[in-house]
């Protein structure tokens, strides 16, 4: 998603890497896929804190069908300087209620129920609901992601759909 | 061609909001002759200008000026600065709206006769009835090129309305049909017919939609009788001693404070500006606002007990495409106390884009059980719950002295809680609704929460008596001669139709009637 990073292969990415999980590549200003589909460098964030925002949202909306890069697109706007001491001290939060629950970091737990039971403890807080309510445009109005769900958006420059099958259910 | 008119001429009629109401009465008074400068405090948006992207749309039209809420309704909490989805542009509300149009019932204009005095209820009978309305309504009807009404078909179905009508049939409704739509369906219109592109809700690209701003205005402005200034934000009402209306004030594109005189004031600026204009426009004479010495001005608030049912198939519907509101039941809007409520609802299809099912499917949830229902978007199919809610003299519009907006005005406070009857009629309408579509093997539905408010009603009341209500059977107010109010916050009750038929021929009526007094000498 970068050009520094973009270009680079899996081997060299992973050649950069502090850290590496089943979910994320993390390095010194980067966070990647572990297989280099996709690679954003933060500047105001720190990786890891990239990395657990993007898990939480997609457990906070969570499509089985949509890559991360979508999701990294939907918070990669916390990633400036006026944000950044917000964002980090809400995923400090966050992770401290994981460890509350016995596990090592919020990117550490493996099951989903797991980090949802640790969202659902932090629902009303300011934090969760800042991240939640900036996905709803943040993740759902991101063009790239509406054929996924077969949304068709703008039809005016197409002539409508009267003669692109506004009735053509065959099934009822 | 539009007439521009000077600031201290006296001798024009000036109309604040150009929507329904507004834009209606202004336009008809122009072509009777009279001169009118409408005030109207959006912009000027033509079908050119519409966008097929729903935020983009919102962003461009709706009313996002500061407003705050109280009460026990859900939208509160879910859009607390967002009572309603209305819209700021010349045009009003009829940019975004659907385009559903139906009379009332004739038991509706006697809404206190027929259901009786309900607790906590303030029902009365409107001043007028179904005779009275019939022709005004026809000449809206024409106007509105409003299809199955004299001679107009119908608009063929989409995807959406076949998985209605099915499950309609299925459940044994008989008055299933795709509406009284103010959409053009005829070839022999004037108007380029639907072209079923959907994103009625963001302004119809072709026209083939009724709008005020695009259809009323410009013949109005033809005539060289009318002169529509936009970006124009009224703040204050003014009088003389003889508390008469002499005036108004507003702030121009600029931001400068103008004054334009005036003979004669109609106020159409929905139900929360209008009663918070006349608040706002409080003096010596009329320490409570203008047209407020009954205590009416802001009460008997109504948005409709509205609801939607979203239903999830196991195969495409696609109901995106097309016509948003592509047909109605009209089966359970009949007055039936056995149901547990008095008063009636109506259903229609509507579907949200994407962006927006995203928004109002459920606000604030989130999980699996929510993300689940969007990743069959596509196999969705929707409709809305549309009845009569109660009046209550708690229901209201205030001032909210606490926030200002940005000409530093009080912004309006508007409170609202749920009467049982509306409770008991949105309960019964998600039952019937969801049956519907499990009639034809729906796998999951969903009993969705009212959106902000597109209906907004009752907040300056016409009423026989000038001590139960703020204006007469005209509009006129019945404190101030020359003042009257044009838009749906004269609504006397709601009935269970979608407003805009009503405010429309009620804006015909008024203007043949002003016109009439005017070139008698009464006004």
């Amino acid at each position: 998603m970068t050009q520094t990073l973009k270009g680079l292969s899996r081997r060299a990415l992973l050649q950069r890497a502090t850290a590496a999980s089943a979910t994320f590549v993390v390095g010194t200003g980067f966070l990647a896929a572990p297989d280099a589909a996709w690679a954003i460098e933060t500047t105001a964030l720190k990786p890891e804190t990239m990395a657990t925002l993007v898990q939480m949202a997609r457990d906070i909306y969570p499509h089985d069908q949509i890559g991360d890069e979508h999701y990294v697109t939907a918070v990669k706007g916390y990633d400036t300087t006026e944000a950044a001491e917000g964002i980090e001290a809400g995923i400090a939060k966050l992770n401290a209620a994981a460890q509350a629950a016995g596990h090592d970091s919020y990117l550490g737990m493996g099951w989903e129920r797991d980090r949802v039971d640790v969202l659902r403890g932090m629902e009303d807080d300011p934090f969760f609901q800042q991240i939640r309510g900036g996905l709803v445009t943040g993740l759902y109005n991101n063009k790239a992601v509406w054929p996924i769900f077969g949304y068709e958006g703008e039809s005016f420059s197409k002539g409508g759909y009267i003669d692109r099958g506004f009735n053509d259910i065959n099934w009822i | 061609m539009s007439a521009p008119f000077d600031l201290n001429d006296d001798s024009v009629v000036v109309v604040i909001g150009t929507g329904a109401g507004g834009g209606v009465v202004a336009s008809e008074l122009a072509k009777k002759g009279v001169s009118v400068v409408a005030l109207e405090a959006g912009g000027r948006h033509l079908p050119e200008d519409f966008v097929n992207d729903e935020w983009d749309s919102f962003g461009q039209l709706a009313w996002l000026d500061a407003r705050t809420t109280s009460g026990d309704w859900r939208v509160a909490k879910d859009f607390s600065g967002l009572p309603a989805w209305i819209v700021k542009s010349v045009g009003g509300t009829t940019q975004h709206w659907a385009g559903a149009s139906l009379r009332f019932q004739d038991h509706e204009w006697k809404a206190l006769s027929t259901y009786g005095a309900v607790e906590g209820a303030t029902l009365l009978d409107w001043p007028i009835d179904a005779a009275e309305m019939a022709p005004w309504y026809a000449k809206a009807e024409d106007k509105l090129q409003v299809t199955r009404t004299n001679g107009r078909p119908g608009l063929p179905g989409n995807n959406n309305y076949s998985v209605f009508e099915a499950g309609a049939k299925a459940m044994g409704y008989s008055d299933v049909h795709t509406g009284r739509m103010a959409i053009a369906s005829d070839e022999g219109s004037d108007r380029i017919t639907c072209q079923q592109t959907g994103f009625c809700f963001q302004g119809c690209k072709w026209g083939a939609k009724w709008s005020a701003g695009y259809h009323e205005i410009p013949e109005g402005e033809a005539t060289g009788n009318l002169e529509v200034r936009p970006q124009a934000h009224v703040a204050r009402i003014l009088h003389n001693d003889a508390g008469k209306v002499t005036g108004v004030e507003y702030f121009d594109a600029d931001g400068n404070l103008q004054m334009q005189k005036a003979r004669l004031v109609c106020l159409a600026g929905n139900s929360f500006e209008s009663p918070r204009l006349l608040l706002n426009s409080a003096s010596s004479m009329f320490p409570n606002g203008l047209a407020n010495s009954a205590d009416h001005v802001g009460r008997h608030y109504m948005r409709h007990m509205t609801g939607s049912v979203y239903a999830v198939f196991d195969q495409p519907v696609k109901f995106w495409r097309g016509t948003t509101m592509a047909g109605i039941i009209t089966d359970e809007s009949r007055h039936d106390p056995s149901r547990g409520f008095v008063g009636g609802y109506e259903m229609e299809t509507l579907a949200l884009g994407l962006p927006f099912m995203a928004a109002f499917l459920d606000p604030g949830a989130w999980g699996r059980e929510f993300t689940s229902a969007l990743d069959q978007y596509e196999n969705m199919a929707g409709m809305w719950l549309v009845g009569e809610d109660m009046p209550q003299a708690t229901n209201r519009v205030t001032l909210n002295t606490d926030v200002q907006d940005q000409w530093g005005l009080p912004v309006p406070n508007v409170h609202f809680d749920d009467h049982p009857n509306d409770i008991a009629m949105r309960n019964h309408a998600y039952a019937q609704g969801q049956a519907i579509y499990d009639a034809v093997g729906a796998t999951r539905t969903f009993p969705t929460p009212p959106y902000p408010s597109t209906h907004n009603l009752g907040t300056n009341r016409m009423s026989e008596n000038p001590e139960d209500g703020v204006v007469n059977k005209w509009g006129q107010t019945h404190d101030i001669a020359n003042l009257f109010i044009s838009d749906g916050s004269q609504f006397t009750t709601g009935a269970a139709e979608n407003p805009t038929l009503t405010i429309v021929a009620l804006a015909i009526r008024q203007a043949d009637h002003i016109a009439g007094e005017m070139a008698a000498g009464n006004l």
